[in-house]
């Protein structure tokens, strides 16, 4: 594996987007001021996160939480053995007691005020989508007008959060949504597949980047992570992330071609120690897609990886989201596995299309007692 | 008037991946009740249809399998309720078809629904009864358990349309197994209903496929069929016995042979369940 | 109990749902009947402490009638029947359970304290499934291992606990009256309701009066059910210490008793567990059933290297555990029993501070009216503390070390009690090793409290004997053993 450059024993962290720099600094603080003190009794759940791994030493002079921190990770990912004896000892993850934790999860009722929020909650973490070889500069101008203005008859609802388009159509995007606050989100890296050289997958990014995407959604490379080259995976990672600039990256894993849930553990870590801002389930275009206890895994994951090294990192998930039912649900999940603090788009957000006006129908039905339908709201 | 009013006449098509097409030949055959009474037309089955029900049964076999034990018993169990609820209708077709007595005919019915009953009450007690932990002389965990082979081709017996048909259908997929059933070449409607009770019970479907049609032109298309795992030959003519044994030792099927003499009402045992499910062992250290 | 925005909104399952009588007789000879010669007493619901319903107290005369009528009905009716017909009733009976669950879920919780999602998606399904799976052995008793045509041993006097009432009811009732047994049960004092509307599901499956007899009561019921000379056999579920009193007053009867009584388990977690689907193991173990289990994980053995973090990673899960209202769909945690379960759970709790654990709850407030108990944990427990040996029967978690398997095995089997065991490791060998080593009834691997009617439960030492469920549990039932 080859080394990092110069410039990267830390992972770069751009700002995320919607978050208050103030905000980041006091979390980053935060760690620093405990591995500063040495006492051990001030330091958080990572430590013991970091003792349960089996790391040793208790503080790390380069700041950040004890425990590795994420100068430690760095060094983790310094060589492919060493990356590798740090994903392996990661704890296991138990399939069938995984997939009974997301459904009782999905037990959960929530209703009135609640669901409200929910609902509005929901919609303002979507990431609107059409990635079809069919897509035209129509068919997009269409859909910006749809994020900017969900329900033309209601001003209140909220906006999404993104629209998520191919590289070549964000101008479009740009200019349809000029003047709002929805982001611009690019796929790139020869999406969906991942399959081409280096040199074409950081071309993309850089067409994405230049016609103005705010946010890039790459893929990472399933056959090297499969065939246990997770150095590879990790620098091309790293390789994007700069290509990257300002734009924010957010790292599809491909859940279903990873095919268990240890792999999406350890593929959440690689990314994180990489730099992703956001790691994400899946394409869209393999099923299975997003599941629930998958994104129960990928949420422990960013949960552990903040508690470690202090820095926070969202979860999208992506492909077969459709109901008001499934939204809620995924957000259930976040509450109770994450956190609170992943209730916001900065952090987590949902890839979809037709799952906004099954929002919209329920958010009516909420508040007039009545059914809608589906002409009730514009296609996009 | 009520004497005057014209019935409706049921078509009889096949029950195949849970669907009822006709026949791809398009052909049909004449069905005679009692005293030659014409019943109806019932579709005559190509060796094409037994090809497209064994890509049915195969598909539906994975998904059979892993259901709960506890599930397929509770559908068996529906299938039982069903079959209850139209004990006038079967009564009727026996007697029109098989020239069974009123008594007879309701006799054979409800024995055909306790059939089911006892067979929906093996599916979660079966590996119970056929597995064992086994004590071999080592530091091992050693366990055999049953799995169902896969896709068994049925010869329906040619008489007893429903009792005999229900005995030899029940011991095959309560264990997760699917069928495809060569319905009675004489009687083959009571058979057609019953698939009519098997899509209204939760079985999905290719997991049971009906097929009417002549017994000698159909049976050795299943008896060769490379994709069929086992064979009951319950039903199968005596002269043509030993060439679908012969057939059948083309991919080493599983094969029941029809019995001398069978008394369907007797109480079955778990043979038939045990003939069609393979014994796996597994070996497991033990240690820190 | 962690802040958040995310609150859900009250998710309260309507109680219109149970048709509560104002009070209730005695259900003997396929009818409800007033006490001879006993009386009545209340039965309330413990976490708002509204009385629910007046129900009857069965004295001795109405145990003897009950017994009666059982006895007539198993030698003229029960008995003689061809099993395939048992069968069928208790495929109705099942499919009843079926059809009524949601009256059966609220009245559960209702009585019980428990979370109506716990009474909804365990108690009663499981409880159809052990009627469903014992009426497919009515008529294959043959093949189950005990001879040719293995005899039902007469009358089964059956007391039962109230931690899970209804599925409790199940578990005795399904494979008594599939082996042809009748049977009398004594429903807990505390949680008679569902026994009751479960007397109104067999009169809905017409089966034959006197088959089963319910008699409503408190600790004098079940001691002359117990001592009746008129029943041939008794099984009883509850405290080893009542367990314990039955078995001397069984001494020299000849009848034949199944116990199934306390237990202390120790869940077991290793170093190389898979850290989250232990933790909710854990949390599972313990604290489902607010820990009113009798095979509950009520003693984590952590392995000593990795025991901090799961500390950690224990207290932040506890965090998010919602204690409330048991009608309320989102609750975790519901009531404590009664008054005086609350009373022990703090007893033993106090003893474990004053003995010198670390005690540890996430804040949590507690409603006004009811019995209520936060989810506790204390570390630091010596094996010496009464908090490590004595079963508390509450949301109480004691935390002990280890440093190999063997340190594991052996304190873990250091408890008179036997009935459960929990295991959490990936390596499939050190799984089979230590459930070979581990002196308990069921050893549960990388899970914890789960429960099937074809699975065999029950205990070594004085956490009982004889087995529920399985082939294995239909010996209890049947005759020809070395009792007779």
């Amino acid at each position: 594996m080859s080394a990092p450059a110069a410039g990267h024993l830390e992972p770069v962290g751009v700002e995320p987007v919607g978050v208050e720099p103030v905000e980041r600094e006091e979390r980053a603080g935060r760690g620093e001021q405990a591995a500063r003190s040495g006492h051990t009794d001030q330091a958080g759940p990572g430590e013991h996160l970091a003792s349960a791994l089996g790391w040793p030493g208790a503080t790390s002079a380069t700041g950040g939480l004890a425990g590795p921190g994420l100068a430690g990770l760095a060094e983790v990912a310094g060589s492919e053995t060493s990356l590798r004896r740090f994903l392996y000892g990661l704890p296991g993850v138990d399939q069938v007691g995984a997939e009974a934790r997301a459904a009782s999860l999905a037990t959960r009722s929530v209703k009135t005020t609640s669901k409200l929020w929910a609902i509005d909650t929901a919609i303002s973490m979507i990431d609107l989508t059409t990635l079809e070889g069919a897509d035209t500069p129509g068919k997009v101008a269409s859909l910006c007008g749809k994020a900017r203005r969900p329900d033309p008859a209601d001003a209140a609802v909220p906006p999404v959060a993104a629209v998520c388009v191919y590289p070549d159509l964000v101008p479009v995007a740009k200019a349809g949504l000029r003047g709002s606050d929805v982001k611009v989100a690019s796929v790139a890296t020869a999406f969906p597949s991942g399959r081409a050289s280096l040199a074409v997958k950081l071309a993309d990014v850089a067409d994405a980047v230049a016609a103005g995407a705010d946010e890039v959604d790459m893929v990472i490379d399933r056959g090297a992570f499969l065939s246990g080259r997770y150095g590879l995976v990790l620098d091309e990672v790293r390789s994007v992330k700069e290509a990257c600039g300002r734009a924010h990256l957010k790292v599809i894993l491909e859940t279903g071609e990873l095919a268990t849930y240890d792999n999406v553990r350890r593929a959440c870590w690689v990314a994180m120690i990489a730099g992703a801002d956001f790691v994400k389930t899946s394409t869209g275009k393999v099923a299975p897609a997003a599941t629930l206890p998958v994104a129960l895994v990928m949420l422990e994951a960013v949960r552990d990886f903040s508690d470690m090294a202090g820095r926070m990192v969202g979860v999208k998930v992506a492909g077969g989201i459709r109901t008001t039912k499934d939204a809620i649900r995924y957000l259930v999940v976040v509450n109770e596995i994450a956190g609170d603090a992943w209730l916001e788009p900065a952090w987590f957000r949902i890839g979809a299309s037709s799952l906004l006006n099954d929002l919209l129908m329920q958010r009516a039905k909420q508040r007039t007692g009545a059914y809608a339908g589906p002409q009730d709201f514009s296609i996009e | 008037m009520a004497d005057d009013r014209v019935e409706v006449r049921k078509t009889y098509k096949l029950y195949i991946g849970g669907a009822f097409p006709r026949s791809e030949s398009g052909r049909s055959y004449v069905v005679h009740g009692t005293r030659g009474r014409q019943l109806a037309n019932a579709a005559l089955a190509s060796r094409k249809d037994v090809r497209d029900a064994v890509v049915a049964a195969r598909k539906a076999q994975h998904g059979w399998a892993a259901a709960t034990a506890y599930n397929r018993g509770q559908v068996l169990y529906r299938v039982a309720e069903m079959l209850e609820g139209r004990h006038a209708q079967f009564s009727e077709a026996l007697v029109s078809s098989e020239g069974l007595s009123a008594k007879e005919a309701s006799t054979a019915v409800d024995a055909s629904v306790d059939r089911l009953v006892w067979y929906a009450g093996w599916a979660d007690k079966f590996a119970q009864v056929a597995g064992s932990s086994n004590p071999v002389s080592g530091p091992y965990f050693d366990f055999s358990l049953p799995e169902p082979t896969g896709v068994v081709g049925i010869v329906a017996p040619q008489t007893s349309s429903l009792l005999g048909l229900v005995s030899v259908v029940a011991p095959v997929i309560t264990t997760g197994n699917c069928a495809v059933v060569l319905a009675s070449q004489a009687h083959p409607l009571p058979a057609l209903d019953l698939a009519e009770v098997l899509a209204t019970s939760d079985l999905p479907g290719g997991v049971v496929n009906i097929l009417s049609g002549r017994t000698a032109e159909l049976a050795p298309v299943l008896a060769a069929h490379r994709d069929v795992d086992a064979l009951d030959l319950a039903g199968a003519p005596p002269d043509l016995g030993t060439s679908l044994e012969e057939a059948a030792a083309g991919n080493v099927k599983r094969v029941v042979r029809p019995a001398a003499a069978q008394d369907w009402s007797a109480s079955p045992g778990p043979y038939r369940m045990l003939a069609f499910v393979e014994i796996k062992t597994v070996w497991h250290p033990i240690g820190v | 109990m962690a802040t958040t925005r995310f609150t859900y909104a009250p998710a309260p399952e309507a109680r219109s749902v149970v048709n509560l009588k104002p009070s209730y007789g005695l259900f003997i000879d396929g009818d409800f009947t007033g006490p001879i010669d006993g009386s009545h007493f209340k039965t309330e619901s413990p976490s708002s402490q509204e009385v629910l319903a007046e129900v009857s107290e069965a004295g001795p005369a109405d145990v003897d009638r009950a017994v009666r009528s059982a006895r007539k009905a198993q030698e003229e009716v029960w008995g003689p029947m061809p099993g395939k017909e048992r069968a069928k009733y208790l495929f109705r009976i099942a499919r009843l359970v079926q059809e009524r669950s949601r009256e059966l879920a609220v009245l559960e919780s209702l009585d019980n304290g428990k979370p109506v999602r716990e009474s909804r998606d365990v108690d009663i399904p499981l409880a159809a499934a052990h009627f469903f799976y014992h009426a497919g052995w009515a008529d294959k008793l043959s093949y189950a291992g005990y001879g040719a045509d293995p005899k039902p041993l007469g009358v089964a006097g059956q007391v039962i606990p109230w931690n899970f009432p209804l599925l409790m009811a199940a578990w005795k009732l399904a494979p008594a009256l599939a082996t042809g047994n009748t049977c009398v049960l004594k429903p807990a004092e505390t949680t008679p309701l569902s026994a009751l509307l479960l007397a109104e599901i067999l009169q809905q499956a017409e089966l034959p009066p006197g088959v089963v007899n319910i008699v409503t009561g408190a600790g004098g019921t079940g001691s002359a059910l117990v001592a009746h000379p008129g029943i041939d056999k008794v099984a009883f579920t509850g405290s080893t210490e009542v367990g314990k009193l039955i078995q001397r007053t069984l001494a020299g009867t000849g009848k034949h008793l199944t116990l199934e009584l306390g237990g202390k388990a120790a869940n077991i977690v290793f170093d190389d567990a898979p850290l989250s689907q232990a933790v909710e193991g854990i949390v599972n173990g313990i604290f489902f059933n607010q820990g009113h289990v009798c095979c509950a994980g009520s003693r984590l053995l952590v392995q000593e290297a990795v025991a901090e973090g799961v500390v950690e990673a224990l207290k932040r899960r506890l965090g998010t555990l919602r204690l409330g209202d048991p009608l309320d769909k989102n609750t975790d945690i519901g009531a404590i029993n009664s008054p005086q379960q609350l009373d022990k759970i703090r007893e033993l709790s106090d003893s474990g501070e004053a003995e010198g654990a670390q005690r540890w709850s996430p804040a949590c407030s507690l409603p006004e009216r009811g019995y209520w108990f936060p989810p506790t944990m204390f570390t630091g427990v010596a094996p010496a503390q009464r908090i490590a040996r004595e079963e508390i029967f509450g949301p109480v978690l004691s935390v002990l070390t280890f440093r190999t398997p063997e340190e594991a095995i052996e304190k873990a089997n250091n408890t008179p009690y036997g009935l459960s065991a929990g295991v959490w490791t990936e390596k499939g060998s050190r799984i089979l090793h230590m459930a070979a080593r581990l002196r308990a009834g069921v050893v549960w691997a990388n899970t914890f409290n789960r429960f099937d009617p074809s699975s065999p439960f029950g205990g070594y030492r004085e956490s009982g004997f004889g087995r529920e469920g399985g082939r294995h549990g239909l010996a209890a039932y049947l005759a020809g053993g070395l009792d007779g």
